[in-house]
């Protein structure tokens, strides 16, 4: 794989990670990617496809089947110097290494009064709208963001997800690394070239507007963007923030935008009871409530357990683009 | 694959006179230690004690097996012998008990949850078997920096052995053909389960067959016959051979810690039938046979075990808890807040 170092270099999410990987392996000596099908087959998303023949089976590692200990085993290599990138790969896989992430890696450095450290990251593909059915299309970060010691990005955009991925690599604690399939292969953007890292608990703010604030994450932000774009061709200006963060989370952004808009709107795809939506509603409360000239709404997943597989279900789980524009036009005009 | 080693308590491989006598302090200082703990329970002065009476002659003879400053070890919380064992300052176990600010940790784990990077003492919570992996990880990034002398001691109870995360690390140990030895610390119990519901088989080492790796049993009561299984393994480790599962078999003769009450699970009969097991009145019974040390001696080093207990005790006890604002730190690095 060729490496620039200047300029940029357009390309996809997909392309975005595994560049990233690739520049991070031939960086750092103790960096190593482990998880189930990650050398030969070179990922299920073909990620880290050629890095076997590269790097080696030393530092890509077909492991065991068997999600708990790709974790826990990271752990180990994290506490004894190794900086692992553990890969569970399908974000509903990861259940059996719950107790690993949060029981023992959010935990090393604080247990240990910083004795141990645990610095390694989990990525990991999330997300529906891929007809991915149950067991393949979950969102998993509200399980997680309620744990102290752990750091969760979500970056959609393939600049996001290059600065973010080595910022995560590069951080002193566990990172969860969580990546939309669905924009994979659908988003495209220009990526500098060169190392640089974007700061983790960072929000951007994709599309400047002064009518309505947007807070989103993952595939619904390119969602909401063409959404913002078809109110601001009639006229109304939508602020659209992209999260990329989800703990530590960006107060500092999102009120900025709450307090000059006046009004919020959080739009996920996870369901919406105890998710992402409900901590940044209570935050814009409990800090800006008397800067609010309408109820704060939510546009979130049903209260199901899952999206199901046939077309009918998945659609009927996920929010259409139309739908956030009139929730856009309805608090526009609130 | 498995293959059982009978009882070398008559041989003394190689170990000298200072290191026999030395196996019988270490042996001493732990029951001490666990008396003291669970005297400081009883007497309200700490809320809570776990107990490794019984084996203590696993702990002594791992212990002299360990390369200090080169091997890992991640143990579980019985063993405050080992740990003490392999260098660990008794102290720090005191200071654990009372939650001093002062202990490694800051106050925040449990009795008996060391940590000691310095000398190689890998950090555990009390979440059964979730120290496995970590082991394995730990192996794996001596064989991937090509360490070719060291190698990772991993201890755990046979409760442990019921824990999928247990056999995953297993598992990836004989995969990988790590530099691990595995020893189990078959006490019988875990808490009040005994061994026959958590598993169908008599021996834990048979498990072994299944993950292709040697499986070798020992007398756990036998501070030697540990030492020799134990170093065979490790060595077998640190060049090249592989993983291998010791089981050391012994006897747990307090209750699980100073929170349970054994009665209610089992006879006071089973117990004293298990005496026989007891590694200290053995071991020195071996000792004086063979002329390794006097009775005199013996009650000579029982008496400075009990001055230094006594001695660390008082000198944690003077010691302050932690200040509260320590509640917060080391959550990450530098400070922390959820918000940015």
């Amino acid at each position: 794989m060729a490496v620039a170092t200047t300029g940029t270099t357009r390309m996809n999410n997909v392309e975005a990670v595994r560049h990233t990987l690739y520049e991070a392996l031939k960086a750092d000596p103790k960096a190593l990617i482990m998880g189930e099908d990650v050398g030969a087959r070179g990922n299920v998303f073909l990620i880290t496809k050629g890095f076997l023949e590269e790097f080696g089976p030393e530092r890509i590692i077909d492991t065991p089947l068997a999600e708990a200990s790709i974790v826990g085993i990271a752990v180990g290599m994290a506490m004894e110097g190794l900086k692992p990138i553990a890969e569970i790969q399908f974000a509903d896989f990861i259940y059996p290494a719950f107790n690993q992430i949060v029981g023992e890696a959010a935990k090393t450095r604080y247990r240990s009064n910083g004795d141990y450290t645990c610095p390694l990251v989990i990525r990991t593909p999330y997300g529906g709208g891929v007809r991915g059915a149950l067991s393949h299309s979950v969102s998993i970060e509200a399980l997680f963001y309620h744990v102290p010691g752990l750091k969760i990005v979500a970056p959609s955009f393939p600049s996001d997800i290059k600065g973010l991925l080595n910022a995560a690599i590069e951080d002193p604690d566990p990172v969860m690394f969580l990546e939309h399939k669905k924009t994979y292969r659908l988003v495209k953007g220009e990526v500098p070239n060169g190392h640089f890292t974007i700061p983790i608990g960072k929000a951007d703010v994709k599309v400047a507007g002064d009518a309505l604030t947007v807070v989103s994450y993952g595939l619904y932000v390119h969602q909401a963007i063409e959404a913002a774009k078809q109110l601001a061709s009639d006229g109304l200006s939508v602020e659209v923030i992209d999260l990329r963060s989800i703990r530590p989370m960006d107060k500092t952004t999102i009120l900025a935008s709450v307090r000059k808009t006046r009004k919020l709107l959080i739009i996920q795809e996870d369901n919406k009871f105890g998710g992402i939506g409900a901590e940044i509603s209570a935050m814009v409360v409990e800090e800006a409530f008397f800067d609010l000239d309408a109820p704060i709404r939510r546009l979130a997943g049903p209260d199901v357990p899952a999206m199901g597989y046939a077309q009918t279900l998945e659609e009927e789980f996920m929010i259409p683009t139309s739908r956030m524009a009139d929730v856009m036009r309805e608090m526009v005009a609130f | 694959m498995a293959k059982a080693v009978e009882s070398l308590a008559f041989e003394r491989h190689g170990l000298s006179d200072e290191q026999l006598r030395w196996v019988l302090r270490n042996m001493h200082l732990q029951r001490t230690i666990d008396n003291r703990g669970f005297q400081l329970n009883r007497q309200g002065k700490i809320p809570f004690a776990t107990g490794s009476e019984g084996h203590e002659g696993i702990h002594a003879g791992a212990a002299l097996a360990f390369n200090r400053g080169k091997d890992i070890l991640v143990p579980y919380y019985r063993d405050v012998g080992l740990c003490i064992g392999v260098g660990m300052d008794p102290f720090d176990v005191l200071l654990g008990m009372f939650a001093r600010g002062a202990e490694r940790q800051g106050g925040r784990q449990f009795p008996s949850h060391f940590t000691h990077h310095a000398i190689g003492i890998m950090s555990f919570s009390s979440i059964i078997a979730a120290h496995c992996p970590h082991a394995a990880g730990a192996a794996y990034s001596m064989k991937y920096r090509k360490e070719s002398d060291r190698a990772v001691l991993c201890c755990f109870g046979d409760g442990s052995t019921s824990e999928g995360e247990w056999h995953e690390a297993m598992n990836f140990s004989a995969v990988q053909n790590l530099p691990i030895v595995w020893l189990c610390e078959n006490n019988e119990w875990a808490i009040s389960t005994p061994r026959h519901h958590q598993m169908a088989i008599k021996d834990v080492i048979q498990k072994a067959v299944g993950y292709g790796m040697p499986g070798v049993l020992c007398d756990g009561s036998d501070p030697i016959a540990v030492y020799q299984t134990v170093k065979e393994a490790l060595d077998r480790a640190r060049t090249g051979g592989g993983p291998t599962l010791v089981e050391a078999k012994c006897y747990r003769f307090l209750s699980h810690t100073t929170d349970d009450d054994d009665r209610t699970y089992r006879t006071r009969e089973e117990i004293e039938k298990h005496r026989s097991l007891d590694p200290i009145p053995n071991y020195e019974g071996f000792l004086l046979e063979h002329g390794v040390i006097a009775p005199e001696e013996i009650e000579a080093l029982k008496k400075d075990v009990l001055r230094e207990v006594n001695e660390i005790t008082d000198r944690a006890e003077a010691l302050p808890y932690p200040e509260p604002s320590q509640l917060y730190v080391n959550v990450y690095e530098g400070t922390h807040e959820p918000w940015l």
